[in-house]
């Protein structure tokens, strides 16, 4: 029987927008409820099993600037996702390993080199009340994680205080790192409204670059680019929508609805991004270029298998340190 | 229903994405599609074997999520054609008549004054007719326990505002353009605000959620202010805790 001890992490600065996640709780659509969940689920999957965590334990998740925080006890942590150039006490830590952390340490995070998120994963999880079964943050209704809005400083984090002595640390295996490299390309499938659109409108959505608009976060992602024009101007009856599909509205300009989006929409869906391409959709910036190229639903797949097989502890092999 | 006879299109069955399927029984509004709607969900909710991760109805359509990683996306595919098959013979269960008591008082009705003026009524005649009507739950979305309402009469339909609101109260009985609702969390909403339900349409405490379900037959009743006080107490537990909330600038906080 392991005695657990609930310890703090004082928020010294919270970063510019740091939200408790997990995997989401899907299943609530029909009650008009957002599955939410890690923008990048890949990396914090893969900073779970680091510290071998359940894949869906309760992270941090960081935006484009980290935070600073204060660990009151012992803590196993992981660092994924994007390079936000962390640091332990002012020097340099190392990402995709797990990390030993000691009562008292400082854990600081930057601005981002690369792409948009950071997650820091720890052993046992961050400690919130679950809203219906799981503890992210759905920003926009103020629902789940901590206190179901954005870290602000002075904030007190809990999580279980780790034995250090018993854990054996690991690192991601190189080869696993460079197939998570970031994409340009998302690949996507068919949207069901795909046909409302002109020939001209397909062409240009799967062979010109867009831009990510300033108006991009957990909702959605606005992209600036060639218009997509429609064959008519007929209204469409709200339906539910899936993650990752990309709607138009009048303006011809595309939106990229993401993990926050509102479980039911009215604007056509010309495309929608593939599973396996939906952690990449997490890494995406304001100004950021990004292309479509369509696939089929089999290859899609066979991609996601493939990435599935990844995500196991023989991806994982002993360092010191 | 099977297959309509004029229109073979209907029921149409497409992949929205790698994981989801979408069943679409037509292009409009209609009781019938929305029993169409109801029968295919409850075939869905009796089954255990196809991995399925939501099922999301809607006016005339049903999004299924699944893993595509337990079930192949053609074996789902074949397996909701199966269930379209029997489809008439499912039984829907007696619908549940819900009363929401609403206070259309001026403090929490900023935009009835507008409905009247738009469609030429008197105050007294929109909550009359709003209040007048059993509206079919239709489905839930767009926020956590949001009621997509029908029919409203068209006397009092009103283009939603210009400028949304950054903020509706909880609990905000609205009308948008032909449609009304009923705002269940505080959230932007353009709808015209003609009062207020003291009760909680979402409850996350609770499973399901929520207190309207798709099928329900709802109706409004229109309380006093004092009545919406004493319900909203028993509701939230606490008139106090309840009356710091109310707010059109911040946030209001379930």
């Amino acid at each position: 029987m392991i005695k657990l001890t609930t310890v703090h992490i004082k928020v010294q600065q919270p970063g510019f927008q740091t939200t408790v996640q997990d995997l989401g709780r899907p299943g609530y659509a029909q009650f008009g409820v957002s599955a939410s969940g890690a923008a990048d689920r890949l990396s914090l999957r893969l900073g779970n099993l680091l510290v071998g965590n359940k894949p869906g334990s309760a992270a941090l998740e960081m935006t484009l600037v980290g935070g600073t925080f204060e660990f009151e006890a012992d803590a196993v942590i992981a660092i994924t996702g994007s390079d936000f150039e962390p640091t332990i006490n002012g020097k340099q830590a190392p990402m995709w390993s797990s990390l030993f952390i000691y009562a008292g340490d400082i854990l600081r995070f930057g601005a981002t080199k690369t792409g948009a998120r950071c997650y820091c994963c720890i052993h046992g999880g961050v400690q919130v009340p679950r809203l219906l079964g799981s503890a992210s943050t759905h920003i926009m209704t103020e629902l789940g994680g901590w206190d179901g809005r954005a870290l602000k400083k002075n904030d007190v984090l809990m999580y279980n205080k780790s034995e250090l002595d018993s854990f054996v640390p690991v690192r991601l295996k190189n080869e696993i790192l460079q197939s998570l490299s970031a994409r340009e390309v998302l690949r996507v499938t068919y949207g069901p409204q795909m046909d409302w659109f002109t020939d001209e409108a397909l062409d240009i959505f799967s062979s010109s670059a867009y831009r990510v608009a300033e108006e991009a976060n957990r909702m959605g992602l606005r992209l600036t680019g060639g218009t997509l024009e429609r064959k008519d101007s007929k209204d469409m009856l709200t339906e539910g929508v899936s993650l990752g599909a990309i709607q138009v509205p009048q303006d011809g300009q595309p939106i990229i609805l993401f993990v926050e989006h509102q479980t039911t929409g009215g604007y056509p869906k010309i495309a929608n991004v593939v599973s396996v391409d939906i952690h990449a959709i997490g890494q995406l910036r304001p100004r950021d270029e990004v292309r479509f190229k369509f696939v089929s639903i089999e290859n899609a797949l066979s991609l996601l298998s493939h990435q599935e097989s990844l995500i196991n502890p023989q991806s994982l092999i002993p360092y010191h340190g | 229903m099977a297959k309509h006879p004029k229109n073979s299109v209907f029921p149409r069955l497409q992949f929205a994405s790698d994981r989801s399927l979408l069943v679409t029984f037509g292009g409009s509004i209609s009781r019938r599609h929305h029993l169409d709607v109801r029968r295919l969900c409850l075939l869905l909710e009796t089954d255990a074997s196809l991995a399925i991760e939501t099922v999301h109805p809607a006016y005339s359509s049903v999004l299924v999520s699944f893993d595509p990683m337990k079930t192949p996306p053609k074996a789902l595919e074949a397996a909701i054609e199966k269930m379209l098959e029997r489809i008439d013979s499912v039984k829907i269960p007696e619908p549940r008549n819900i009363e929401i008591p609403v206070c259309y008082d001026d403090e929490f009705a900023p935009d009835i004054k507008d409905v009247s003026i738009h469609n030429k009524l008197s105050v007294e005649d929109v909550i009359r007719i709003h209040s007048s009507v059993e509206y079919l739950v239709y489905f839930l979305g767009f926020s956590p326990g949001f009621p997509y309402l029908g029919e409203m009469p068209k006397q009092i339909a009103t283009p939603r505002l210009a400028t949304p609101r950054v903020s509706v109260p909880a609990g905000s009985v609205a009308i948008g353009g032909s449609q009304t609702g009923v705002y269940p969390i505080a959230s932007p909403g353009g709808w015209r605000i003609i009062g207020r339900t003291p009760l909680r349409l979402f409850l996350p405490e609770q499973n399901p959620p929520v207190r309207l379900s798709i099928g329900d037959l709802v109706t409004f009743r229109a309380i006093s202010k004092n009545t919406f006080y004493k319900l909203a107490a028993s509701e939230q537990g606490g008139n106090e805790a309840w009356e710091k909330k109310i707010s059109y600038e911040g946030r209001v906080r379930l």
